[in-house]
């Protein structure tokens, strides 16, 4: 530091002559509630009259709390939700008064003198940096530290190995990727996986009711579930509940879409997965797992509203536009003996985002 | 300092502080404190702690006072809110989504909506004082790195301040993927993606944090105890650690008469600071309040529960979230497989390396600065952002990058608000993030060097005073009027030009100049830093300007006060004595 000033700061801008002197701090000058009392006794009612009102909005706050009602049937005001918004003002008005009047106060009536304090650079003094290198030195020879290498030594090995039971004790945090699939312990666990199966019937979302081709008119798209989402046991019992439900839907949702047979490009090998020009493909964007929604028929593209990739349905859904990098996967359609579209199969690829483990080739 | 008392009014100070004769109640308490915990030395050091004032320091406390409502306004939140993954059908107040089956965490949102009274209040008193929180972290952060607050000594204030965006950024989206309807769900759902996208880990990291397959029954729960306990602590942790340092540092000030690197000058934490910043964390959280109680923000009853398979147009992240999600959506399709492996370059990138990216960059910037500068002095006067254009230049740079990737983020609202085409927007943002902070940094840095020049023409000639004067022989002047002695020595209270250009600076330790492989890089970029900048006059140039505007006063002289607007000749006023304008 011995190229510095002792201080550490630097002794004007640049340590040259400056082109002006400074002038020093400008006179002190005074305001009206300093030198008139009429000024200075408005002053104090002004501040005390904006904590009254204040305190006039906290009784306010507490009339709206017992007397506007919420629930089934809330009051309203001007079509808003009357308790919220009486709650809000008033709350609103009793903190915004007592700030305004606090400042009111220190502006006009608190001493408004600029005080002047040296600033220290913000390195401590030689004597101390010496006399804490000196405590160091000291203190770690009486530890020893430096002379028995074994001790040292053995100690950081224990310590980095004490970050094996801290990572290791996160490992049920989840199961591994590869078990969830092995072990299946519900319909359709694991990312290659979805509760597709052969002759599975597409139903429509929500009410769940089976759909044959007939029903389907040219440029209708509809978004469909596997029919297992609104199966029920023999006591009447869902068969998937809860996370199940999610998980399948997560993977499971398609949309169905009927064009003119004549515009559907097939792809290599799915020249019959359509039926009459039917064709469904996985509702889950294959960019970051978004469902897909909006359709365009004249164009048959599809696009996510989450970041605009953009699918063409009448060929093979592949990307036209966006981010996103594979095409939708596509679920083989068939008729059953009733009439009603089946699946041929489930996905021949994994559904939704890609990752790191996904054969993709 | 001594302060002349006499004028102040009767409430104000009348008596010295001298000690009086018998200790108060006050004294009587502050002496059983003191006796337990000798905090008098601190007090007697801080009571009286010195805070200059300027509009532009508020912004860190609005940030400050913003946590604070988020504090209170939580706890509240906590006492109703069940962050639960578990179905239950709904059977609260709201009609339209009675009996329809829904995780309990949504419920309870729904609970607090709409049974509780004062409890939507608190739930968008708690949204608004998050966006402020951050908004205000924003605009602090633009505020001190344009000033050049965030040089020496400060620098790990700086570290620590950016550590604070980046958790509060974290905290928004914890938070607002607590309620578990469908706009947050399918923010879930898409770090899903971003988590799946990273190599080797990914696929892990998504089926730990999920507790298996998405969407699970375990994120609503693990991401509330991040949002209350985890992530708050560290911000308290440190924010307390952003105003020791601030409090050890002193504030800067702006340069001024009597303003100095060495002193700091403004007024006492006790009374004036106490009430001003006391006054407004009331102001802040009364504005949060009227907001809660005037604009509606995340109506989730009107989103619905979460549903893998639904989704609303316009889906977007609060918009703190929204660059990267602007990032996602301009990077091409890249993918590639190899080995039975896939790599999202089109997830991974835009979302996992570009924000670590710039969250580096924003981190070492004031690292950068210095090591280009070669400036390792102590610095507490503030600089005019046009006195350091190319640091200006490099913010404004930075922010466009930013807004553009914002803007993108809003591609869609975008295309359908301003009826353009979604394609030809996302091709021209792959552009302009590229080519706008370029031209940005260009325009910024020579708006600033022509700042410089009109500061020192106003210093040299003196401001124009809009007086226009006519010589005996035709020619037209406008006379110009030298700046008041205070602001001229404002205006020239500035570093002059470069620190070290020609040769690396005197080393700290006074050993031998280092000469690294990146030293010839960093006399480059140090001769590019100051290039074209202007330097303040010298006192001869200043003495001889001032030396010709006299003259020119003195041949001007005659001319003066000849007022020739023909406004004194309407036959309303007398001719005689009549001045055009106020002379100076």
């Amino acid at each position: 530091m011995s190229e510095h000033t002792s201080d550490n700061l630097p002794v004007g801008p640049s340590g040259e002559e400056e082109p002006i002197a400074n002038p020093g701090l400008p006179e002190h000058t005074w305001r009206p509630t300093d030198v008139d009392a009429k000024a200075e006794k408005r002053a104090e009612r002004q501040v005390a009259f904006f904590f009254a009102l204040s305190a006039i909005c906290a009784v306010l706050f507490v009339v709206a709390y017992f007397s506007l009602d919420v629930g089934d049937n809330w009051d309203t005001f001007l079509g808003l939700g009357a308790s919220n918004l009486a709650l809000g003002t008033s709350l609103g008005g009793a903190l915004l008064f007592i700030g305004i009047g606090v400042i009111q106060w220190a502006r006009k009536l608190m001493g408004d003198h600029e005080i002047v304090e040296m600033r220290h650079p913000a390195r401590s003094s030689d004597e101390d940096r010496e006399g804490t290198l000196a405590a160091l030195a000291a203190g770690l020879e009486e530890s020893g530290i430096s002379r028995r290498p074994l001790v040292r030594n053995s100690l950081l090995g224990s310590l980095a190995m004490l970050g094996l039971p801290a990572i290791v004790v996160l490992r049920d945090l989840g199961p591994l990727p590869g078990d969830v699939y092995d072990d299946e312990e519900y319909e359709g666990a694991g990312l290659e996986r979805t509760v597709w199966k052969k002759g599975m019937r597409v139903v429509r979302d929500v009410i769940g009711t089976p759909i044959k081709p007939s029903e389907v008119e040219i440029g209708d798209l509809i978004n469909c579930e596997p029919a297992i989402l609104f199966e029920t046991d023999e006591e009447g019992e869902p068969l998937l509940h809860g996370v199940e439900v999610q998980i399948a839907k997560s993977k499971g949702a398609v949309i169905l879409v009927r064009m003119e047979p004549g515009d559907i490009t097939h792809g290599e090998g799915r020249e019959n997965w359509a039926v009459d020009g039917i064709v469904a493909y996985s509702k889950i964007c294959t960019h970051v797992g978004c469902p897909i929604s909006l359709y365009e028929q004249s164009t048959h593209h599809v696009l996510c509203p989450c970041h605009q990739s953009t699918f063409d349905l009448a060929d093979s859904a592949r990307v036209v536009f966006g981010p996103a990098a594979r095409a939708l996967p596509q679920l083989a359609l068939e008729v059953d003996e009733e009439g009603y579209l089946v699946a041929q199969d489930d996905f021949n690829e994994p559904v939704g985002p890609s990752y790191w483990e996904r054969d993709s080739e | 300092m001594s302060v002349d008392t006499s004028k102040v009014a009767t409430t104000n100070a009348t008596t010295p502080a001298t000690g009086a004769k018998k200790p108060g109640r006050g004294g009587v308490v502050a002496n059983w404190a003191d006796e337990r915990l000798g905090l008098g030395g601190l007090m007697k050091k801080n009571l009286r702690k010195v805070f200059p004032d300027h509009w532009s320091f508020m912004l860190g406390e609005v940030a400050l006072w913003s946590f604070v409502v988020l504090l209170l306004s939580g706890v509240f939140l906590t006492l109703w809110f069940n962050p639960s993954m578990g179905e239950i059908e709904y059977q609260g107040s709201y009609d339209q989504l009675r009996d329809i089956p829904m995780s309990e965490a949504m419920a309870s949102t729904l609970h607090i909506s709409f049974d509780v009274r004062g409890g939507l209040l608190m739930r968008q008193i708690h949204h608004w004082a998050a966006m402020l929180f951050i908004a205000a972290m924003f605009v602090h952060l633009m505020r001190v790195f344009f000033t050049g607050a965030h040089r020496k000594p400060r620098e790990l204030n700086w570290v620590i301040g950016s550590l604070l965006l980046l958790l509060g950024s974290l905290e928004g989206f914890t938070g607002y993927s607590l309620p578990d309807d469908l706009l947050s769900g399918t923010g879930v759902r898409a770090a899903d993606g971003f988590m799946k996208s990273m190599p080797v880990v990914g696929t892990y990291m998504s089926f730990f944090l999920f507790g298996g397959e998405f969407p699970g029954e375990s994120i609503i729960p693990r991401l509330y105890i991040v949002h209350v306990l985890l992530i708050p602590g560290l911000l308290l942790a440190l924010i307390a650690a952003h105003m020791l340092l601030l409090v050890y540092h002193k504030h800067t000030q702006w340069p001024g008469p009597g303003r100095t690197e060495q002193n700091v000058v403004g007024f006492p934490m006790l009374p004036v600071y106490m009430a001003k910043a006391g006054g407004f964390f009331f102001i802040v959280f009364g504005v949060t309040a009227l907001m809660g109680a005037l604009l509606s923000i995340n109506p989730v009853w009107k989103y619905g529960p979460y549903d893998p398979s639904k989704v609303t147009a316009g889906s977007q992240p609060d918009w703190y979230m929204g660059w990267p999600d602007g990032a996602l959506r301009i990077m091409p399709g890249w993918e590639s497989s190899f080995w039975g492996t896939t790599w999202s370059w089109n997830v991974f990138f835009p979302i996992i390396v570009l924000p670590g990216l710039m969250f580096t960059i924003l981190l070492l910037l004031p690292f950068i600065e210095s090591w280009i500068t070669g400036d390792k002095r102590e610095h507490h006067l503030l600089q005019r952002p046009r006195n350091a254009p190319t640091r200006t230049a490099v913010m404004v740079a930075l922010m466009t990058f930013i807004g553009a990737l914002w803007a993108a983020g809003g591609n869609d609202i975008l295309a359908i608000k301003l009826h353009l085409s979604i394609n030809q927007i996302t091709y021209f943002m792959r552009a302009f993030v590229f080519v706008g902070p370029v031209l940005a940094f260009i325009i910024t840095r020579r708006w600033c060097i022509s700042l410089q020049r009109k500061d020192n023409q106003d210093l040299l000639h003196g401001f124009e005073t809009g007086v226009i004067l006519r010589s005996p022989e035709g020619g037209y002047t406008e006379r110009h009027a030298p700046l008041p002695s205070s602001r001229q020595y404002t205006l020239t209270a500035r570093d002059r030009g470069t620190v070290d250009a020609e040769a690396p600076g005197p080393d700290p330790s006074g050993l031998a100049p280092k000469q690294g492989r990146l030293s010839g890089l960093r006399r480059r970029l140090n001769t590019m830093w100051y290039a074209d900048d202007v330097a303040k006059p010298t006192r001869e140039e200043l003495e001889e300007a001032h030396h010709h505007a006299e003259h020119e006063h003195e041949l001007q002289a005659p001319l003066d006060g000849h007022a020739a607007d023909g406004h004194q000749f309407d036959g309303h006023h007398a001719v005689e004595g009549e001045e055009l304008r106020p002379r100076h």
